[in-house]
């Protein structure tokens, strides 16, 4: 059995996570307290949505200093599956576990839609289950998505095939070269502002997101962790 | 007891939507001599401690690690005795 | 005998407070204060006073709406509470229930918009919270003037901003509502928050205070000045000088709320509580108050343990602050602890301030002084007014108005056109997109049909919900009008799939003193009674927002209902949008030349006049249940309620949200532009596939219901024929944009935001 936890900061939404990989999957998840610092008996981490510590100073910034994120550092380093959804890109971003920052879209109005996102790349852990190049229908719901980087890190990240969805259509945001995720040079740390875990039943409006979950599920199977 | 005055901008390089758009406002509103505005934020942090030397490299220290984000933002303080 | 003073002298002194009249500053009348002196036995202090004067205020105490609030009917088998607690409780079945409630924050909005709108969030979902149950989605109706206007531009903007930043922030999603457009509005904006939430029924809660000796707890964020006589506030109307009542705008914390959320959930899970209220309008006093009375019981408070974030605050200061995110709790001697740990586990401060007392007073205690002492059902028996109505000149008048006869030579393309391009009925994306429909991944329909639905999990059931207010009908004719605002909310639940179960009302209206006002008032609240009774539909709770007027002005009387439905399968869940070409379009119920009070009209002319429409209730009943009842056979692939810009406006919404165009062939006595924008009641438009189209017909025939079969959908146009003659023939695309384009157009840069 492949086992998710789901840190749980002040204020996150992480309910939607739990509930997506155990509705998907049918895999052991647990929401964790942001004060237990021991996450080595799980496979892979769900940083989730929501506004952690209010969003206050920065979205992301004081959650990054919780004592959870000692676990989430050693996931990471151990070169577990690590996944930061809306807020959770936020705090990987603030924790230096992903380059670059999350600004104020550029219009300053929150923004919930369904949004369309190019899959760039099949070839990660998170995306097996997609084909590079498809598009797809996957809830936004931020008024900080605004991805920038400087021109240095977006020539790197694109060099490396870090970037790993795009926008389609609109740029919801205004983020740098309509990045929607990106992920580390290992490839094992992935940041999104879109929330798959709400695309996991066509009554949801689309069920797109159900794929992300289950190349998680078969890249860990099939790396030999299982 | 120093109280540091901390003033957070973004850097210049960065794009500010919401400068832009409180510029515009104010160009409508008659103040059409304004040309630029850019927005930041103020935090006044009231320190035990005597030694301003010591505070400023506290101060300092506390912007690099959590008040500040240094990939978009830039800082300066200044600091002040008494309440 | 009076209490001891306060060491506190600057405050005045009870003499003084008679003397001087200065009672009045808090908007107690002569005769209140008389009476006041008369339950206490001797006179009030400055502390005793405000409490006296919040409680006895319009809206802490229904003063004016009281004997005619009892006019509306409550009760009904699956009613599990009523009128009187935090929220009503309607029973769904297994074991659960549904709890909502919608509530008015109209003049804190006027003066500070953001705030005002976004801590009328947060005390609603207080007021769910507080029965036990998890909020699991927000509504809201907003009324503002018209868009031409800076400052209508600005309320408006910042009212959303305020709603979505405090819904989104606690997570809880906002899927549905209505905002309208009028100038009536424009010196008096309406903003009404609706919350629903789930509970099992076993974890019902009340706002009551009982056993003697049990601790009274106060939980959530500190107390500040805040907010001071907000509820006062609410209570008048809107001047020049409101604009230096700032202060009583309070400023709210979602992140806070969240917090609050938990904890308080956490402790119903825990079985842990007596009683437990909201601290909303009037704080620590009306939930003290309210609470003991409820329980027959009298509480003893130390002002001394209230956590407070400002420096010297006095009694008065501290039982009258509108500091948001806190609850009163009241729980079983002993069991403080528990209560404290769960605080202390989500960051939250909380403190005992008091027990439970078996002497029916309220006593507070401050620096080891006694500084008030009160008869505790005193303070929630205000004296109530019964006034007397009398209808207006207008309505007199305009008995005689035809409407159509200024209208009818229109070109109907044309009017369609500039129907669409009217706030009031253009989309509303502007709007939804601020706020966060989808966190909760429960919502089944979000904001864009007749009604938002939530899905239940773990059930095969779903929620249908949504807000209908109507000033235009009201004001032309309040009994008809109120009887509509509930058909029509009621309508629009059904065709989700639902059957209505209940509503929450808030009445919206002017001065109830002036007599014109009170018949608008006794009108409107006879009207939706006969229809509550009618359609099945108690009224659980609600509210009433009064002095909606400025300089004399008052606002369209406009009562806003929220209904809740229950869906039984989620293969019931039905929208408004056209499914598949081919599909036979059906219009249901009769069309009669109804322009009175139409959008029509309004968008025309510039004004409303005549009678509104005419509603035949047990008409109305066989159409919902009859559509109802397609729908749960698997009949129908879209449904529609026909309202603001008659049928020809349901037609472009459907073609819209369908992405595909139809042809219609009508046929009719009246005028094209009296058939196409009556607003005649009881009509819905449907759509089934061609396999289907004739036993619906057959069924709806049989139940009594009248039916015309209008066309198909398909193609790219909306093309509408009249007695054989083309009326119009518009591209859809255009008329998206129109329908689109029209508040984003109105809200463009160059205006102030």
């Amino acid at each position: 059995m492949m086992r998710f936890a789901v840190p749980i900061f002040p204020g996150s939404a992480g309910m939607d996570c739990v509930r997506a990989v155990e509705d998907v999957l049918a895999q052991p998840v647990d929401p964790v307290c942001h004060t237990q610092t021991d996450l080595s008996s799980y496979d892979a981490v769900i940083l989730p949505g929501g506004f952690s510590y209010g969003d206050y100073l920065r979205p992301g910034a004081l959650a990054r200093f919780a004592p959870v994120m000692e676990g989430v550092r050693e996931a990471a380093a151990k070169g577990k599956l690590v996944v930061g959804i809306g807020n959770g890109f936020q705090i990987l971003l603030e924790a230096g576990l992903l380059p670059g920052a999350m600004r104020r879209n550029d219009h300053l109005q929150f923004r919930c839609d369904f949004q369309r996102l190019r899959v760039e790349t099949d070839r990660l852990p998170f995306t097996r289950d997609y084909r590079a190049g498809e598009t797809i229908r996957i809830p936004i719901a931020h008024g900080q998505g605004n991805y920038h980087c400087d021109d240095e890190t977006l020539a790197e990240l694109r060099q490396n095939g870090q970037i790993v969805f795009r926008y389609a259509g609109e740029n919801p945001n205004g983020s740098v070269d309509a990045i929607a995720g990106i992920v580390n040079r290992e490839g094992n740390v992935l940041g999104l502002m879109p929330h798959p875990e709400r695309a996991v039943r066509e009554w949801m409006g689309s069920a797109d997101g159900v794929r992300f979950f289950t190349s998680m599920l078969k890249y860990w199977r099939e790396s030999g962790a299982a | 007891m120093i109280k540091a005055t901390i003033t957070v901008k973004l850097k210049p390089s960065v794009l500010d939507p919401q400068g832009e758009a409180i510029r515009k406002s104010l160009n409508a509103l008659g103040f059409d001599e304004v040309t630029g505005l850019r927005t930041g934020k103020t935090m006044e942090v009231w320190l035990e401690a005597d030694d301003p030397g010591e505070a400023e490299a506290r101060v300092k220290a506390m912007c690099e690690k959590l008040l500040v984000n240094p990939v978009i933002e830039t800082y300066s303080f200044s600091l002040e005795e008494g309440k | 005998m009076q209490p001891e003073k306060s060491p506190l002298s600057r405050e005045p002194a009870p003499e003084m407070i008679r003397d001087r009249k200065l009672y009045r500053e808090m908007g107690l009348t002569d005769e209140e204060y008389e009476r006041v002196v008369r339950c206490l036995g001797r006179l009030p202090n400055w502390t005793e006073t405000g409490i006296y004067s919040v409680m006895w205020s319009e809206h802490c105490s229904y003063k004016n709406s009281k004997p005619l609030l009892r006019r509306f009917p409550v009760d009904g088998p699956r009613v599990l509470q009523g009128p009187g607690e935090g929220a009503g409780v309607i029973d769904i079945g297994d074991g659960q229930a549904v709890v909502f409630k919608i509530e008015s924050h109209n003049h804190p909005s006027a003066v500070e918009p953001f705030q005002g709108a976004a801590t009328g969030v947060g005390g609603i979902l207080r007021d769910v919270f507080s029965m036990g149950a998890r909020p699991i989605a927000l509504l809201n109706s907003l009324r503002f003037g018209s868009l031409d206007h800076p400052r209508v531009r600005y309320l408006f903007s910042r009212a959303v901003a305020g709603i979505a930043h405090y819904g989104n922030r606690v997570g809880v999603p906002t899927v549905g509502g209505e905002v309208c457009f009028d100038p009536r509005y424009e010196d008096n904006p309406l903003v009404n928050a609706m919350c629903v939430g789930i509970l099992d029924h076993r974890d019902l809660q009340r706002g009551v205070a009982t056993g003697e000796g049990n601790p009274v707890i106060y939980v959530g964020a500190s107390t500040g000045r805040d907010g001071i006589h907000g509820a006062t506030f609410a209570s008048e109307e809107l001047s020049e000088e409101s604009e230096e009542k700032r202060p009583s705008v309070q400023a709210g914390d979602p992140f806070t709320e969240k917090l609050l959320l938990e904890a308080c959930l956490e402790m119903v899970e825990k079985n842990l509580l007596v009683g437990i209220q909201d601290m909303g309008a009037a704080g620590l006093t009306c939930s003290s108050a309210e609470m003991a009375a409820k329980g027959n019981a009298g509480m003893v408070l130390d002002l001394d343990r209230v956590p407070q974030r400002e420096p010297a605050m006095t009694p008065y200061e501290m039982m009258l602050s509108e500091s948001q995110e806190r609850m009163l709790l009241v729980v079983e001697k002993g069991r403080e602890e528990e209560v404290r740990r769960i605080c202390d586990k989500w960051g939250l401060p909380s403190a005992v301030v008091g027990r439970v007392t078996g002497d029916g007073r309220l006593r507070l205690l401050h620096k080891g002084e006694k500084v008030a002492d009160i008869p505790v059902q005193t303070l929630t028996e205000a004296p109530e007014c019964v006034r007397e109505g009398v209808e207006p000149g207008y309505y007199r008048e305009y008995a005689s108005f035809v409407p159509e006869a200024e209208l009818v030579d229109l070109d109907p393309g044309e009017a369609l056109l500039k129907v669409l391009a009217s706030p009031t009925v253009a989309s509303k994306r502007w709007v939804y997109r601020q706020y966060d429909a989808t966190v909760g991944t429960s919502t089944a329909v979000p904001p864009g049909s007749d009604a938002a639905v939530i899905a239940l999990r773990g059930t095969e059931k779903a929620l249908a919900m949504c807000t209908d207010g109507n000033g235009r009908y009201v004001y032309l004719d309040p009994k008809r009008g109120g009887a509509i605002a509930v058909a029509e909310a009621a309508r629009n639940v059904v065709c989700s799939g639902a059957e209505p179960l209940g509503l929450t009302d808030c009445l919206n209206f002017g001065n109830p003193e002036k007599p014109e006002i009170y018949w608008q008032l006794a009108g409107a609240i006879d009207g939706m009674s006969e229809a509550c009774r009618v359609l099945g539909t108690p009224v659980v709770g609600g509210n009433v927002s009064l002095y909606n007027e400025t300089r004399g002005q008052a606002v369209l009387p406009t009562p806003v209902v929220g209904m809740v439905g229950l869906i039984r399968r989620r293969d019931h869940i039905t929208t408004q949008d056209f499914k598949k070409d081919g599909d036979v379009l059906f219009l249901l119920g009769e069309t009669r030349a109804e322009l009175g009070g139409s959008e029509l009209q309004q968008v025309i002319t510039g004004r409303i006049a005549g009678r509104p429409p005419g509603i035949d209730l047990e008409e109305e009943k066989r159409l919902q249940e009859t559509v109802l009842e397609s729908i749960r056979r698997g009949w129908v692939s879209s449904a529609h309620d026909l309202s603001e810009g008659g049928l020809a406006v349901a037609l472009a919404e459907s073609c819209i949200g369908g992405g595909r165009g139809a042809t219609i062939d009508l046929s009719s006595d009246l005028s094209a532009i009296a058939f196409l924008f009556s607003e005649s009641q009881s009509r819905v438009l449907l759509t089934t596939s061609p396999e289907m189209a004739e036993r619906l017909e057959t069924f709806l025939r049989e139940r009594g219901v009248p039916v015309q079969r209008i066309g198909r959908v398909g193609g790219e146009h909306l093309k509408v024929r009249l007695n054989g003659t083309a009326v119009i023939d518009a591209d859809v695309q255009e008329l998206a944009e129109v329908w689109e384009g029209a508040i984003p157009c109105a809200m463009n840069p160059s205006s102030m935001s």
